[in-house]
């Protein structure tokens, strides 16, 4: 699937023709998903037009505070990521892994929930969230027992990325490593300069769709201004976590008065954990139909900080918000390292911008893991 | 998740047809709405239970032996406060239905200040007719509940699953997240975040769906506190985004008013006395 960089086409699309994207992945049978206005932020929703993309629209972020504004620039993705983007496209919010029903004998069925997964192109896919899905790939697809519904809407995408030039000031995943230029594992990914776009193709199916658009042989000159302004995207991050594999520090402080501290201004409300792109938990449930013969039983997304998820047989484990924190803070940074060879976390800053009252993980992290 | 009784009284577990009551205390019937509302589901259910007492719809029969009592209203009057106490010993299993049987209702606010009687004189024409206690209380303050489903109003969802889970033997599961959670799985932007508009929802127990985000606008916490909610980091919020100390108040006094952690949190706003962490 991956190209070597050094033989990717790079080809330019003129912005008038970013239409022409749009419809050569509706021939080729997508569902366009892309980022749109609505509620005062920027969402990945259906698109078909271009004119519904957010054109002159950039963002400001800080802890617990996100506000679009007019940009002069006219560009179409001179913003950074706002709450959500690919993760609820794959693991789905709320969905239905299997029904049981019951016949007139009292016989029980039980009968998998089916996965039409139709196929999607998301244009607009941050470095960020490209490396978060590596993360969910290898939680939900890659394991010993491959999530199906996951694997299905997951065959289905084509992933157009967007090497970011506008990080926010929450953004921090140079200090993580992936970004804000997308490295891989996108089909297409575009650079915004002035005049349109620098087209690369990162798979096969990227270059069929390639092919099919207008485009013309990018100079050196373009070339060099969209590496410019992604590099001085990376130089004006403002965050950073104290170091990438932060594992045996957390570990070892498991007693550190920072875990009340903080547990005072959380609120223990799952805002961080809905919007980070690798948190992958969930809860299971089952909705009988009223007569009782028949039942879903549907998962939908839970949090370290609800009281549910460390709920065994009797009681919770994690009662109070310094132990919830300190299994969110402890699992991403620390316990991922062993269950999936990295951390958790890809520097991305929702869970910073989202966090009603502003709760800041490098803040905190590096509170807990200084000297 | 306190551990609750079975769904069963002494004498056994709920079998056959069940015989089911509603009755209506100090309220405004919106939670009885949640069953007249439910469509093919109120038919359904019509041939599952039996329904005994249910004046809204227009069984009466308010003495009736059941096996299971849902209960809207609070307890607001000296006939109130014997006709529960009757009510708890014809049913095997009591169901709390609703904010005003939960916590007291918006109408607990008159348990805050003492002025009753002059909110009496003030409203009606004649307040010498009026029999009432000074208080506003929960059913549970009263009798034993078997069962409490929070909101204002309750939702079709809840009172079937409630029912359906009963009809099974178990107890029904018991919301237990905040509204925020149910806010980002409906994907709905968040208010206060985006916008700057104080919302309940960190505070809030779950189980409408996140219907005010959803449309917009902020939570306004009637579902009640949910677990682990700390009021004190979300009132320091609410005066950040310029919320003066007595609207900060309201906000957690407005509907459920008599839930210990909103009473204390709303006293706490209106001294402005959350700058102490
Ligand atoms: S922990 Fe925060 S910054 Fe890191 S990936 Fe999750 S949401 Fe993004
Ligand atoms: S974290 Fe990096 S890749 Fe993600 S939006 Fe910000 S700058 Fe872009
Ligand atoms: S860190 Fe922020 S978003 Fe996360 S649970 Fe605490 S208050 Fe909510
Ligand atoms: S809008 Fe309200 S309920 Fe929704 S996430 Fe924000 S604070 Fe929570």
């Amino acid at each position: 699937m991956d190209i070597d960089v050094s033989v990717r086409e790079s080809r330019f699309l003129p912005s008038a023709d970013l239409q022409n994207l749009l419809d050569v992945l509706t021939e080729a049978g997508y569902e366009c998903i892309g980022p749109r206005v609505r509620d005062g932020a920027i969402v990945y929703e259906p698109v078909t037009r271009a004119a519904e993309l957010p054109y002159g629209i950039t963002d400001s972020q800080g802890p617990g505070e996100y506000r679009l504004r007019a940009d002069a620039g006219g560009r179409c993705f001179a913003w950074a990521n706002g709450p959500q983007a690919l993760k609820p496209l794959l693991f789905a919010p709320q969905e239905s892994l299997w029904m049981v029903s019951r016949d007139a004998q009292g016989r029980l069925a039980f009968i998998p929930a089916q996965t039409l997964a139709r196929p999607i192109a998301v244009l607009g896919v941050r470095a960020c969230d490209l490396a978060a899905l590596r993360l969910q790939d290898a939680h939900f697809r890659d394991g010993p027992r491959p999530d199906p519904a996951y694997g299905a809407r997951r065959d289905a995408l084509f992933l157009i990325a967007v090497h970011c030039t506008h990080p926010a000031a929450t953004c921090f995943c140079v200090s993580t490593g992936d970004g804000p230029h997308a490295d891989s594992g996108y089909d297409l990914a575009l650079s915004e300069i002035d005049e349109g776009f620098l087209v690369e193709a990162g798979s096969v199916a990227g270059g069929v769709i390639l092919r099919r658009l207008p485009t013309v042989e990018a100079t050196t000159r373009q070339r060099e201004t969209a590496a410019g302004e992604i590099e001085a995207g990376a130089r004006a991050q403002q965050r950073a976590l104290p170091g990438t594999d932060l594992r045996d520090t957390l570990f070892e402080r498991l007693e550190h008065p920072r875990w009340e501290e903080v547990a005072q201004r959380c609120l223990s409300c799952t805002n961080c954990t809905s919007v980070c792109p690798t948190c992958f938990c969930y809860s299971e449930h089952d909705a009988p139909r009223l007569d009782g013969g028949e039942s879903a039983h549907y998962r939908q997304w839970d949090s370290c900080f609800t009281i549910g998820h460390s709920y065994i047989h009797g009681g919770a484990v994690r009662g109070g918000t310094r132990e919830r924190y300190r299994q969110w803070l402890t699992h991403k940074l620390g316990g991922w390292h062993d269950q999936y060879g990295r951390s958790g976390c890809v520097g991305c800053g929702r869970c910073i911008t989202w966090c009603p009252v502003g709760i800041d993980i490098t803040e905190e992290t590096r509170a807990i893991c200084a000297d | 998740m306190d551990a609750k009784p079975l769904p069963k009284s002494d004498d056994g577990p709920v079998t056959g047809r069940p015989t089911v009551a509603v009755h209506k205390f100090t309220s405004c019937d919106g939670c009885q709405l949640a069953f007249l509302n439910l469509g093919d589901d109120l038919l359904t259910l019509a041939g599952l239970v039996d329904i005994r007492h249910f004046a809204e719809a227009g069984m009466v029969d308010p003495e009736a032996q059941v096996d299971i009592a849902f209960v809207e209203g609070s307890i607001t009057t000296p006939d109130e406060y014997e006709r529960i106490r009757r009510i708890r010993a014809s049913s095997r299993f009591l169901v709390a239905l609703g904010a005003c049987a939960t916590a007291g209702g918006l109408q607990a606010l008159r348990n805050l200040n003492g002025l009753t009687q002059e909110w009496m004189a003030g409203i009606y024409a004649t307040p010498a007719y009026i029999r009432t206690l000074e208080t506003s209380t929960a059913i549970s303050t009263h009798v034993k509940v078997d069962l409490e489903l929070w909101g204002c109003p309750v939702n079709g969802r809840q009172v079937l699953g409630a029912v359906r889970a009963l009809l099974f033997g178990v107890l029904p599961e018991r919301e237990h997240d905040k509204v925020c959670l149910e806010c980002k799985r409906e994907r709905a932007v968040c208010v206060m975040v985006a916008r700057g508009i104080p919302c309940m929802g960190p505070v809030t127990l779950s189980g409408c769906g996140a219907l005010c985000p959803r449309f917009g606008r902020d939570c306004y916490a009637c579902y009640g506190p949910a677990e682990n909610a700390n009021t004190a980091a979300l009132g320091r919020r609410l005066a950040g985004l310029g919320l003066p100390p007595e609207a900060a108040a309201h906000r957690f006094h407005f509907i459920n008013n008599g839930a210990p952690a909103f009473l204390e949190a709303g006293r706490r706003a209106a001294e402005g006395g959350f700058d102490d962490g």
